[in-house]
Protein backbone atom coordinates (compact mmCIF):
# COMPACT_ATOMS: atom_id res chain seq x y z
CA UNK A 1 0.00 0.00 0.00
CA UNK A 2 0.99 3.21 -0.63
CA UNK A 3 0.37 6.33 1.58
CA UNK A 4 -0.72 9.10 -0.22
CA UNK A 5 1.02 12.44 0.71
CA UNK A 6 1.43 15.80 -0.22
CA UNK A 7 4.02 15.22 -2.72
CA UNK A 8 1.14 13.08 -4.62
CA UNK A 9 -1.59 15.75 -4.19
CA UNK A 10 1.00 18.31 -5.27
CA UNK A 11 1.96 16.22 -8.29
CA UNK A 12 -1.29 15.86 -9.67
CA UNK A 13 -1.49 19.82 -9.54
CA UNK A 14 1.44 20.30 -11.16
CA UNK A 15 0.40 18.04 -13.78
CA UNK A 16 -3.16 19.23 -14.42
CA UNK A 17 -1.38 22.97 -14.40
CA UNK A 18 0.77 22.00 -17.17
CA UNK A 19 -1.92 20.71 -18.60
CA UNK A 20 -3.71 23.68 -18.93
CA UNK A 21 -0.80 25.59 -19.77
CA UNK A 22 0.09 23.49 -22.89
CA UNK A 23 -3.39 23.43 -24.06
CA UNK A 24 -2.94 27.32 -24.52
CA UNK A 25 -0.41 27.32 -26.47
CA UNK A 26 -0.42 23.49 -28.75
CA UNK A 27 -4.19 24.59 -29.47
CA UNK A 28 -4.87 25.69 -33.13
CA UNK A 29 -8.81 25.02 -33.16
CA UNK A 30 -11.03 26.61 -30.99
CA UNK A 31 -10.73 30.03 -28.12
CA UNK A 32 -13.12 27.23 -26.28
CA UNK A 33 -10.38 25.07 -25.66
CA UNK A 34 -8.43 28.18 -24.60
CA UNK A 35 -10.99 28.82 -22.00
CA UNK A 36 -11.18 25.33 -20.90
CA UNK A 37 -7.39 25.00 -20.32
CA UNK A 38 -7.74 28.66 -18.48
CA UNK A 39 -10.25 26.78 -16.12
CA UNK A 40 -7.89 23.46 -16.07
CA UNK A 41 -5.52 26.05 -14.46
CA UNK A 42 -7.34 27.67 -11.51
CA UNK A 43 -8.50 23.73 -10.81
CA UNK A 44 -5.46 22.47 -10.45
CA UNK A 45 -4.28 25.79 -8.08
CA UNK A 46 -7.56 24.75 -5.99
CA UNK A 47 -5.86 21.83 -5.59
CA UNK A 48 -2.94 22.78 -4.71
CA UNK A 49 -4.07 24.93 -1.96
CA UNK A 50 -6.73 22.25 -0.72
CA UNK A 51 -3.84 19.83 -0.01
CA UNK A 52 -1.91 22.35 1.57
CA UNK A 53 -4.14 23.42 3.46
CA UNK A 54 -5.52 20.14 4.90
CA UNK A 55 -1.76 19.00 5.94
CA UNK A 56 -1.00 22.55 7.39
CA UNK A 57 -4.35 22.40 9.26
CA UNK A 58 -4.67 25.62 8.12
CA UNK A 59 -8.02 26.83 6.96
CA UNK A 60 -7.15 29.70 5.20
CA UNK A 61 -6.42 27.51 2.20
CA UNK A 62 -9.95 26.20 1.73
CA UNK A 63 -11.22 29.70 2.14
CA UNK A 64 -8.68 30.95 -0.48
CA UNK A 65 -10.22 28.25 -2.99
CA UNK A 66 -13.85 29.24 -2.49
CA UNK A 67 -13.07 32.79 -3.70
CA UNK A 68 -10.61 31.56 -6.82
CA UNK A 69 -14.12 29.19 -7.83
CA UNK A 70 -15.95 32.66 -7.42
CA UNK A 71 -13.45 34.45 -9.81
CA UNK A 72 -13.25 31.74 -12.08
CA UNK A 73 -17.10 31.72 -13.13
CA UNK A 74 -17.39 35.57 -13.30
CA UNK A 75 -13.59 35.04 -15.76
CA UNK A 76 -15.48 32.43 -17.84
CA UNK A 77 -18.41 34.43 -17.93
CA UNK A 78 -16.92 37.83 -19.68
CA UNK A 79 -14.69 35.08 -21.20
CA UNK A 80 -17.67 33.61 -23.41
CA UNK A 81 -19.25 36.99 -23.80
CA UNK A 82 -15.71 38.70 -25.45
CA UNK A 83 -15.95 35.16 -27.77
CA UNK A 84 -19.98 35.75 -28.62
CA UNK A 85 -19.06 39.49 -29.32
CA UNK A 86 -15.76 38.87 -31.32
CA UNK A 87 -17.88 35.83 -33.32
CA UNK A 88 -20.74 38.45 -33.96
CA UNK A 89 -17.74 40.49 -36.00
CA UNK A 90 -16.16 38.32 -37.31
CA UNK A 91 -18.29 34.88 -37.80
CA UNK A 92 -15.35 32.08 -36.69
CA UNK A 93 -13.74 31.66 -33.53
CA UNK A 94 -10.80 29.64 -34.83
CA UNK A 95 -7.55 30.52 -33.37
CA UNK A 96 -6.31 30.89 -36.54
CA UNK A 97 -8.20 33.55 -37.94
CA UNK A 98 -7.41 36.10 -35.12
CA UNK A 99 -4.78 37.74 -36.57
CA UNK A 100 -6.32 41.16 -37.38
CA UNK A 101 -3.43 43.23 -35.96
CA UNK A 102 0.20 42.00 -36.92
CA UNK A 103 3.64 43.93 -36.08
CA UNK B 1 -15.08 48.20 14.88
CA UNK B 2 -15.53 51.45 13.81
CA UNK B 3 -11.96 52.25 13.59
CA UNK B 4 -11.89 49.44 11.31
CA UNK B 5 -14.28 51.05 8.98
CA UNK B 6 -12.76 54.53 9.04
CA UNK B 7 -9.54 52.76 7.54
CA UNK B 8 -11.05 51.29 4.50
CA UNK B 9 -13.57 54.46 4.42
CA UNK B 10 -12.32 55.49 0.54
CA UNK B 11 -13.39 52.06 -0.80
CA UNK B 12 -16.72 51.57 0.97
CA UNK B 13 -17.35 55.15 -0.41
CA UNK B 14 -15.99 54.13 -3.96
CA UNK B 15 -17.95 50.81 -3.50
CA UNK B 16 -21.14 52.36 -2.65
CA UNK B 17 -21.35 55.29 -5.04
CA UNK B 18 -20.50 52.53 -7.66
CA UNK B 19 -23.52 50.46 -7.00
CA UNK B 20 -25.94 54.17 -6.86
CA UNK B 21 -24.55 54.99 -10.27
CA UNK B 22 -25.35 51.90 -12.03
CA UNK B 23 -28.98 51.90 -10.55
CA UNK B 24 -29.05 55.36 -12.15
CA UNK B 25 -27.73 53.61 -15.36
CA UNK B 26 -30.44 51.13 -15.50
CA UNK B 27 -33.10 53.28 -14.75
CA UNK B 28 -32.80 56.77 -16.23
CA UNK B 29 -32.63 56.27 -19.90
CA UNK B 30 -29.93 58.17 -22.05
CA UNK B 31 -28.30 58.94 -19.11
CA UNK B 32 -24.33 58.42 -19.99
CA UNK B 33 -23.56 62.61 -19.70
CA UNK B 34 -25.37 62.33 -15.89
CA UNK B 35 -23.13 59.35 -14.91
CA UNK B 36 -20.12 60.79 -16.45
CA UNK B 37 -20.15 63.69 -14.21
CA UNK B 38 -21.07 61.90 -11.27
CA UNK B 39 -18.34 59.44 -12.51
CA UNK B 40 -16.05 62.68 -12.37
CA UNK B 41 -17.19 63.94 -8.63
CA UNK B 42 -16.98 60.52 -7.16
CA UNK B 43 -13.46 60.33 -8.00
CA UNK B 44 -12.58 64.31 -6.82
CA UNK B 45 -14.69 63.07 -3.52
CA UNK B 46 -12.02 60.06 -3.51
CA UNK B 47 -9.24 62.12 -4.13
CA UNK B 48 -10.47 64.75 -1.21
CA UNK B 49 -11.49 61.76 1.63
CA UNK B 50 -8.00 59.96 1.00
CA UNK B 51 -5.64 63.36 0.94
CA UNK B 52 -7.47 64.10 4.41
CA UNK B 53 -6.77 60.81 5.67
CA UNK B 54 -3.65 60.37 8.01
CA UNK B 55 -0.49 59.13 6.24
CA UNK B 56 0.15 56.92 9.53
CA UNK B 57 0.56 53.27 9.19
CA UNK B 58 -2.73 50.97 9.49
CA UNK B 59 -3.24 47.26 9.34
CA UNK B 60 -7.04 46.05 9.89
CA UNK B 61 -9.08 42.96 9.03
CA UNK B 62 -6.60 40.63 10.31
CA UNK B 63 -3.54 42.65 8.93
CA UNK B 64 -4.90 42.17 5.68
CA UNK B 65 -5.29 46.00 4.85
CA UNK B 66 -2.82 48.33 4.65
CA UNK B 67 -3.46 51.70 4.77
CA UNK B 68 -0.02 53.80 4.37
CA UNK B 69 1.74 56.61 2.70
CA UNK B 70 2.50 54.76 0.01
CA UNK B 71 -0.71 52.96 -0.55
CA UNK B 72 -2.25 56.46 -0.34
CA UNK B 73 0.28 58.30 -2.60
CA UNK B 74 -0.77 55.25 -5.46
CA UNK B 75 -4.48 55.74 -4.93
CA UNK B 76 -4.14 59.59 -5.34
CA UNK B 77 -1.71 59.10 -8.53
CA UNK B 78 -4.60 56.71 -10.14
CA UNK B 79 -7.73 58.61 -9.47
CA UNK B 80 -5.97 61.95 -10.88
CA UNK B 81 -4.48 59.64 -13.87
CA UNK B 82 -7.82 58.39 -14.40
CA UNK B 83 -9.94 61.76 -14.19
CA UNK B 84 -7.44 63.31 -16.70
CA UNK B 85 -7.69 60.04 -18.99
CA UNK B 86 -11.82 60.14 -18.95
CA UNK B 87 -12.20 63.81 -19.28
CA UNK B 88 -9.85 64.40 -22.26
CA UNK B 89 -11.53 61.53 -23.92
CA UNK B 90 -15.28 62.83 -23.13
CA UNK B 91 -15.24 63.89 -27.29
CA UNK B 92 -13.67 60.87 -28.43
CA UNK B 93 -16.32 58.62 -27.12
CA UNK B 94 -19.13 60.52 -27.83
CA UNK B 95 -17.91 60.84 -31.41
CA UNK B 96 -16.92 57.53 -31.23
CA UNK B 97 -20.69 56.47 -30.11
CA UNK B 98 -19.26 54.55 -26.97
CA UNK B 99 -21.53 56.54 -24.21
CA UNK B 100 -23.16 53.48 -23.07
CA UNK B 101 -23.83 54.47 -19.57
CA UNK B 102 -21.44 50.95 -18.35
CA UNK B 103 -18.06 52.97 -19.72
CA UNK B 104 -17.65 55.49 -16.61
CA UNK B 105 -19.05 53.17 -14.27
CA UNK B 106 -16.58 50.03 -15.38
CA UNK B 107 -13.71 52.32 -15.24
CA UNK B 108 -14.78 53.14 -11.75
CA UNK B 109 -14.58 49.14 -10.71
CA UNK B 110 -11.01 48.85 -11.89
CA UNK B 111 -10.07 51.48 -10.10
CA UNK B 112 -11.81 49.74 -6.89
CA UNK B 113 -9.69 46.72 -7.92
CA UNK B 114 -6.65 48.66 -8.43
CA UNK B 115 -7.03 50.06 -4.81
CA UNK B 116 -7.35 47.00 -3.29
CA UNK B 117 -4.07 45.87 -5.27
CA UNK B 118 -1.98 48.54 -4.40
CA UNK B 119 -3.69 48.14 -0.43
CA UNK B 120 -3.32 45.11 0.48
CA UNK B 121 -1.08 42.60 2.62
CA UNK B 122 -2.56 39.12 2.22
CA UNK B 123 -2.07 37.02 -1.01
CA UNK B 124 -5.98 36.78 -1.34
CA UNK B 125 -7.24 40.11 -0.91
CA UNK B 126 -4.25 41.30 -3.44
CA UNK B 127 -5.61 38.34 -6.41
CA UNK B 128 -8.98 39.92 -5.40
CA UNK B 129 -7.69 43.18 -6.33
CA UNK B 130 -5.98 42.30 -9.51
CA UNK B 131 -9.10 40.15 -11.01
CA UNK B 132 -11.51 42.81 -10.35
CA UNK B 133 -9.37 45.26 -11.85
CA UNK B 134 -8.39 42.46 -15.00
CA UNK B 135 -12.01 41.33 -15.52
CA UNK B 136 -13.03 45.43 -15.85
CA UNK B 137 -10.06 46.10 -18.31
CA UNK B 138 -11.58 43.02 -20.48
CA UNK B 139 -14.32 44.62 -21.10
CA UNK B 140 -12.97 47.69 -21.80
CA UNK B 141 -10.54 46.33 -24.70
CA UNK B 142 -13.42 45.07 -26.53
CA UNK B 143 -16.17 48.15 -25.58
CA UNK B 144 -16.58 48.76 -29.22
CA UNK B 145 -18.53 45.62 -29.67
CA UNK B 146 -19.15 45.96 -33.07
CA UNK B 147 -15.63 46.84 -34.23
CA UNK B 148 -13.46 43.83 -35.08
CA UNK B 149 -10.53 44.85 -33.89
CA UNK B 150 -11.78 45.96 -30.46
CA UNK B 151 -13.57 42.56 -29.98
CA UNK B 152 -10.37 40.96 -30.98
CA UNK B 153 -7.78 42.97 -28.95
CA UNK B 154 -10.59 41.88 -25.96
CA UNK B 155 -10.28 38.15 -27.12
CA UNK B 156 -6.21 38.51 -27.13
CA UNK B 157 -5.95 40.59 -23.75
CA UNK B 158 -8.45 37.66 -22.21
CA UNK B 159 -6.58 34.77 -22.78
CA UNK B 160 -2.77 36.11 -22.17
CA UNK B 161 -4.07 37.54 -19.13
CA UNK B 162 -6.00 34.98 -17.67
CA UNK B 163 -3.12 32.61 -18.42
CA UNK B 164 -0.95 35.28 -16.50
CA UNK B 165 -3.62 35.31 -13.66
CA UNK B 166 -2.96 31.15 -13.54
CA UNK B 167 0.71 31.60 -12.92
CA UNK B 168 0.34 34.04 -11.05
CA UNK B 169 -2.27 32.46 -8.84
CA UNK B 170 0.04 29.10 -8.97
CA UNK B 171 2.69 30.82 -7.41
CA UNK B 172 0.47 32.31 -4.72
CA UNK B 173 -0.64 28.45 -3.81
CA UNK B 174 2.97 27.55 -3.36
CA UNK B 175 3.89 30.20 -1.48
CA UNK B 176 1.02 29.85 0.68
CA UNK B 177 1.92 26.17 1.11
CA UNK B 178 5.90 26.87 1.61
CA UNK B 179 5.89 29.52 4.22
CA UNK B 180 2.00 28.27 5.67
CA UNK B 181 0.33 31.78 5.43
CA UNK B 182 -1.40 34.26 2.93
CA UNK B 183 0.12 37.39 5.08
CA UNK B 184 2.50 39.05 3.28
CA UNK B 185 4.70 40.28 6.71
CA UNK B 186 4.78 36.58 7.70
CA UNK B 187 5.74 35.12 4.10
CA UNK B 188 8.50 37.87 4.64
CA UNK B 189 9.64 36.36 8.14
CA UNK B 190 9.36 32.46 7.07
CA UNK B 191 11.08 33.38 3.53
CA UNK B 192 14.46 31.84 3.35
CA UNK B 193 16.89 31.20 0.27
CA UNK B 194 16.93 27.41 1.72
CA UNK B 195 13.37 27.54 1.05
CA UNK B 196 13.56 26.63 -2.61
CA UNK B 197 9.64 25.99 -2.63
CA UNK B 198 8.96 29.51 -1.97
CA UNK B 199 11.92 30.73 -4.12
CA UNK B 200 10.17 28.42 -7.04
CA UNK B 201 6.64 30.36 -5.87
CA UNK B 202 8.26 33.83 -6.90
CA UNK B 203 9.11 33.05 -9.74
CA UNK B 204 5.71 32.38 -11.09
CA UNK B 205 4.57 35.60 -9.47
CA UNK B 206 7.11 37.64 -11.06
CA UNK B 207 5.79 36.07 -14.11
CA UNK B 208 2.73 37.10 -13.53
CA UNK B 209 3.31 40.79 -12.29
CA UNK B 210 5.96 41.22 -15.22
CA UNK B 211 3.24 40.36 -17.63
CA UNK B 212 0.25 43.20 -16.18
CA UNK B 213 3.28 45.89 -16.57
CA UNK B 214 3.51 44.20 -20.05
CA UNK B 215 7.41 44.09 -19.40
CA UNK B 216 9.54 41.66 -21.54
CA UNK B 217 9.00 38.28 -22.88
CA UNK B 218 5.88 38.63 -21.36
CA UNK B 219 4.31 42.28 -23.74
CA UNK B 220 3.27 40.06 -26.62
CA UNK B 221 -0.49 41.97 -25.88
CA UNK B 222 0.50 45.61 -25.92
CA UNK B 223 1.21 46.74 -28.99
CA UNK B 224 -2.40 44.80 -30.34
CA UNK B 225 -4.38 45.76 -27.26
CA UNK B 226 -3.07 49.39 -27.96
CA UNK B 227 -4.09 49.28 -31.39
CA UNK B 228 -7.50 47.38 -31.23
CA UNK B 229 -8.88 49.03 -28.35
CA UNK B 230 -10.47 52.55 -28.60
CA UNK B 231 -8.33 55.44 -27.81
CA UNK B 232 -9.88 56.47 -25.00
CA UNK B 233 -9.52 52.74 -23.82
CA UNK B 234 -5.75 52.30 -24.48
CA UNK B 235 -5.06 56.00 -23.35
CA UNK B 236 -6.55 54.34 -19.71
CA UNK B 237 -4.75 50.96 -20.50
CA UNK B 238 -1.45 53.12 -20.87
CA UNK B 239 -1.52 54.86 -17.88
CA UNK B 240 -3.78 53.63 -14.83
CA UNK B 241 -2.95 50.22 -14.63
CA UNK B 242 0.69 50.15 -15.24
CA UNK B 243 0.77 52.19 -12.14
CA UNK B 244 -1.09 49.82 -10.03
CA UNK B 245 0.77 47.13 -11.45
CA UNK B 246 4.70 48.59 -10.61
CA UNK B 247 3.38 49.21 -6.68
CA UNK B 248 2.35 46.27 -6.82
CA UNK B 249 5.98 44.66 -7.66
CA UNK B 250 6.99 47.32 -5.75
CA UNK B 251 5.19 45.91 -2.56
CA UNK B 252 6.32 42.43 -3.24
CA UNK B 253 10.07 43.33 -3.44
CA UNK B 254 10.15 45.33 -0.73
CA UNK B 255 7.77 43.20 2.03
CA UNK B 256 7.39 39.61 1.21
CA UNK B 257 10.44 39.10 -0.72
CA UNK B 258 12.78 40.93 1.17
CA UNK B 259 14.79 38.42 2.26
CA UNK B 260 15.33 36.39 -1.41
CA UNK B 261 16.51 39.88 -2.81
CA UNK B 262 19.94 37.96 -4.70
CA UNK B 263 17.36 35.14 -6.49
CA UNK B 264 14.42 38.25 -8.12
CA UNK B 265 17.04 40.61 -8.67
CA UNK B 266 18.79 38.34 -11.35
CA UNK B 267 15.26 38.45 -12.90
CA UNK B 268 14.18 41.72 -12.73
CA UNK B 269 17.65 42.41 -14.24
CA UNK B 270 17.34 40.11 -17.24
CA UNK B 271 13.28 41.56 -17.39
CA UNK B 272 14.25 45.27 -17.25
CA UNK B 273 17.02 45.11 -19.87
CA UNK B 274 15.33 43.05 -22.36
CA UNK B 275 12.22 45.61 -22.07
CA UNK B 276 14.37 48.79 -22.62
CA UNK B 277 16.13 46.86 -25.82
CA UNK B 278 13.06 46.15 -27.29
CA UNK B 279 11.05 49.16 -26.42
CA UNK B 280 13.86 50.93 -28.31
CA UNK B 281 14.63 48.71 -30.88
CA UNK B 282 10.85 47.35 -32.40
CA UNK B 283 9.08 50.91 -31.76
CA UNK B 284 11.50 52.26 -35.02
CA UNK B 285 9.52 50.48 -37.74
CA UNK B 286 6.03 51.29 -36.20
CA UNK B 287 3.79 53.21 -38.46
CA UNK B 288 0.78 53.62 -35.75
CA UNK B 289 1.23 56.02 -33.54
CA UNK B 290 -0.65 54.40 -30.42
CA UNK B 291 1.31 51.20 -31.24
CA UNK B 292 4.49 53.02 -31.11
CA UNK B 293 3.51 54.42 -28.10
CA UNK B 294 2.85 50.58 -26.84
CA UNK B 295 6.40 49.81 -27.49
CA UNK B 296 7.40 52.93 -25.99
CA UNK B 297 5.54 52.17 -22.45
CA UNK B 298 7.45 48.49 -22.85
CA UNK B 299 10.99 50.57 -22.92
CA UNK B 300 9.52 52.91 -20.28
CA UNK B 301 8.66 50.16 -17.59
CA UNK B 302 12.18 48.89 -18.28
CA UNK B 303 13.40 51.57 -17.24
CA UNK B 304 11.87 51.72 -14.10
CA UNK B 305 12.08 47.94 -13.47
CA UNK B 306 16.05 49.39 -13.05
CA UNK B 307 14.89 51.08 -10.41
CA UNK B 308 13.48 47.97 -8.89
CA UNK B 309 16.03 45.68 -9.66
CA UNK B 310 18.59 47.48 -6.91
CA UNK B 311 16.56 46.42 -4.54
CA UNK B 312 17.40 49.59 -2.41
CA UNK B 313 15.13 52.14 -1.05
CA UNK B 314 16.77 54.40 -2.99
CA UNK B 315 15.87 52.53 -6.10
CA UNK B 316 11.92 51.67 -5.53
CA UNK B 317 11.99 56.09 -4.84
CA UNK B 318 13.57 56.45 -7.95
CA UNK B 319 10.71 53.91 -9.94
CA UNK B 320 7.83 55.67 -8.26
CA UNK B 321 9.19 59.17 -9.66
CA UNK B 322 9.75 57.60 -13.12
CA UNK B 323 6.00 56.14 -12.69
CA UNK B 324 4.71 59.89 -12.03
CA UNK B 325 6.05 61.49 -14.60
CA UNK B 326 5.48 58.72 -17.11
CA UNK B 327 1.98 59.04 -16.49
CA UNK B 328 2.20 62.87 -17.08
CA UNK B 329 3.57 62.25 -20.48
CA UNK B 330 1.56 59.68 -21.30
CA UNK B 331 -1.55 61.93 -20.51
CA UNK B 332 -0.76 64.40 -22.62
CA UNK B 333 0.48 62.23 -25.34
CA UNK B 334 -2.75 60.80 -25.54
CA UNK B 335 -4.64 63.70 -25.47
CA UNK B 336 -3.02 64.84 -28.24
CA UNK B 337 -4.29 62.46 -30.85
CA UNK B 338 -7.88 63.57 -29.99
CA UNK B 339 -7.34 66.89 -31.40
CA UNK B 340 -6.14 64.75 -34.77
CA UNK B 341 -9.86 64.89 -36.15
CA UNK B 342 -10.17 65.10 -40.18
CA UNK B 343 -13.91 64.75 -41.54
CA UNK B 344 -15.43 63.35 -38.19
CA UNK B 345 -12.43 60.69 -38.12
CA UNK B 346 -9.83 60.51 -35.65
CA UNK B 347 -6.30 59.52 -37.46
CA UNK B 348 -3.51 58.13 -35.57
CA UNK B 349 -1.24 57.15 -38.14
CA UNK B 350 2.31 58.93 -37.89
CA UNK B 351 2.10 59.77 -41.47
CA UNK B 352 -0.41 61.86 -40.81
CA UNK B 353 0.96 64.34 -38.56
CA UNK B 354 3.20 65.12 -41.30
CA UNK B 355 3.59 69.18 -41.29
CA UNK B 356 1.14 69.65 -38.78
CA UNK B 357 3.72 72.84 -37.86
CA UNK B 358 1.94 74.99 -40.11
CA UNK B 359 -1.20 74.86 -39.38
CA UNK B 360 -1.26 73.53 -35.73
CA UNK B 361 1.56 75.58 -34.42
CA UNK B 362 0.41 75.13 -30.61
CA UNK B 363 -0.27 71.60 -31.19
CA UNK B 364 2.97 70.57 -32.85
CA UNK B 365 4.94 72.32 -30.18
CA UNK B 366 3.17 70.36 -27.61
CA UNK B 367 4.08 67.68 -29.33
CA UNK B 368 7.36 68.12 -29.45
CA UNK B 369 7.83 68.81 -25.64
CA UNK B 370 6.34 65.10 -24.94
CA UNK B 371 8.17 63.46 -27.16
CA UNK B 372 11.71 65.11 -26.37
CA UNK B 373 10.67 64.69 -22.72
CA UNK B 374 9.52 61.11 -23.48
CA UNK B 375 13.00 60.57 -24.76
CA UNK B 376 14.63 61.97 -21.69
CA UNK B 377 16.07 65.19 -22.99
CA UNK B 378 17.23 67.60 -20.11
CA UNK B 379 15.93 69.82 -19.44
CA UNK B 380 12.16 68.33 -19.57
CA UNK B 381 10.78 66.18 -16.71
CA UNK B 382 11.78 63.00 -18.18
CA UNK B 383 14.99 63.31 -18.35
CA UNK B 384 14.97 63.50 -14.58
CA UNK B 385 12.76 60.60 -14.41
CA UNK B 386 15.63 58.88 -16.21
CA UNK B 387 18.27 60.27 -14.15
CA UNK B 388 17.27 59.82 -10.82
CA UNK B 389 16.59 55.84 -11.41
CA UNK B 390 20.57 55.82 -13.21
CA UNK B 391 21.82 57.63 -10.19
CA UNK B 392 20.25 54.78 -8.01
CA UNK B 393 21.15 51.82 -10.01
CA UNK B 394 25.15 53.79 -10.47
CA UNK B 395 24.77 53.96 -6.40
CA UNK B 396 24.44 50.35 -6.25
CA UNK B 397 27.17 49.66 -8.40
CA UNK B 398 25.25 48.04 -11.68
CA UNK B 399 27.03 49.45 -14.18
CA UNK B 400 26.20 46.82 -17.00
CA UNK B 401 22.30 47.92 -16.41
CA UNK B 402 22.88 51.71 -16.33
CA UNK B 403 25.00 51.47 -19.76
CA UNK B 404 22.96 49.13 -21.53
CA UNK B 405 19.87 51.62 -20.21
CA UNK B 406 21.60 54.76 -21.33
CA UNK B 407 22.59 53.08 -24.93
CA UNK B 408 18.97 52.20 -25.36
CA UNK B 409 17.72 55.77 -24.32
CA UNK B 410 20.18 56.82 -27.39
CA UNK B 411 18.69 54.35 -29.33
CA UNK B 412 15.01 55.14 -28.15
CA UNK B 413 15.35 58.77 -28.92
CA UNK B 414 15.82 58.18 -33.06
CA UNK B 415 12.31 57.26 -33.33
CA UNK B 416 11.16 60.28 -31.30
CA UNK B 417 13.25 62.48 -32.62
CA UNK B 418 11.78 60.81 -36.60
CA UNK B 419 8.47 61.91 -35.34
CA UNK B 420 9.44 65.56 -34.91
CA UNK B 421 10.82 65.67 -38.12
CA UNK B 422 7.91 64.93 -39.53
CA UNK B 423 5.73 67.12 -38.02
CA UNK B 424 8.36 69.77 -38.49
CA UNK B 425 10.07 69.33 -42.02
CA UNK B 426 7.46 66.83 -44.26
CA UNK B 427 5.15 67.96 -46.30
CA UNK B 428 1.60 69.12 -44.62
CA UNK B 429 -0.83 66.51 -45.91
CA UNK B 430 -3.91 66.76 -43.93
CA UNK B 431 -5.56 70.08 -42.27
CA UNK B 432 -7.46 68.61 -39.36
CA UNK B 433 -10.64 70.24 -38.11
CA UNK B 434 -9.70 72.80 -35.98
CA UNK B 435 -12.00 71.00 -32.72
CA UNK B 436 -13.27 72.58 -30.01
CA UNK B 437 -11.73 69.84 -27.50
CA UNK B 438 -10.73 72.06 -24.21
CA UNK B 439 -10.86 68.97 -22.13
CA UNK B 440 -7.72 67.30 -23.83
CA UNK B 441 -6.36 71.05 -24.24
CA UNK B 442 -6.21 71.89 -20.68
CA UNK B 443 -4.50 68.27 -20.34
CA UNK B 444 -2.28 69.14 -22.50
CA UNK B 445 -1.14 72.09 -21.39
CA UNK B 446 -1.25 70.50 -17.79
CA UNK B 447 1.53 67.79 -19.09
CA UNK B 448 3.40 70.45 -20.91
CA UNK B 449 3.41 72.74 -18.29
CA UNK B 450 4.25 70.09 -15.60
CA UNK B 451 7.38 69.12 -17.83
CA UNK B 452 9.02 72.32 -18.57
CA UNK B 453 8.80 73.52 -15.00
CA UNK B 454 9.99 70.58 -13.43
CA UNK B 455 13.85 71.24 -13.21
CA UNK B 456 12.46 74.21 -11.11
CA UNK B 457 11.24 72.32 -8.32
CA UNK B 458 11.86 68.66 -8.24
CA UNK B 459 12.72 69.11 -4.92
CA UNK B 460 8.60 68.46 -4.35
CA UNK B 461 7.99 65.35 -6.02
CA UNK B 462 11.32 63.71 -4.13
CA UNK B 463 10.35 65.21 -1.11
CA UNK B 464 6.75 63.54 -1.49
CA UNK B 465 8.06 60.46 -2.85
CA UNK B 466 10.90 59.91 0.58
CA UNK B 467 7.98 60.35 2.98
CA UNK B 468 6.43 57.33 1.21
CA UNK B 469 9.18 54.13 2.78
CA UNK B 470 8.94 55.51 6.64
CA UNK B 471 6.03 53.99 8.15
Amino acid sequence: MIEIGLGHYLSLGAIIFFLGVIGIFLNRKNVIVILMSIELILLAVNINLISFSIFSGDIVGQIFTMLILTVAAAEAAIGLAIIVVYYRNRGSIRVEDIHGMKG
Amino acid sequence: MIYNLNIIFPEIFLSLSIFSVLMIGVFIKKSFNLIFNLTSLIIIITIMIISSSPNDTEKVFSESFTRDAFSNYFKILILLSSLFVLNSSKNFIVENKLDKFEYPIIILLSILGMFFMVSANDLILFYLGLELQSLSLYILASIDRDNLRSTESGIKYFVLSALSSGLLLYGCSLLYGFTGSTNFDLIASQLNKENTGAVFAMVFILVGLAFKVSAVPFHMWTPDVYEGAPTSITSYFAVVPKTAGLALLIKFMFIPFSNILLEWQTIIIFISIASMILGAVAAMIQKNFKRLLAYSSIGHIGYALAGVATGTISGYKSTIVYITIYVIMNIGAFSCLYLLKKDGQYKENISDLSGISKKHPLLAISLLIILFSLAGIPPLGGFFAKFYVFVAVIEKEMYALAIIGLLTTVLSAFYYLKIIKTIYFDDSLIAFESTKNRTAQISILASCSILITFFLYPSILNNLVDTLFIG
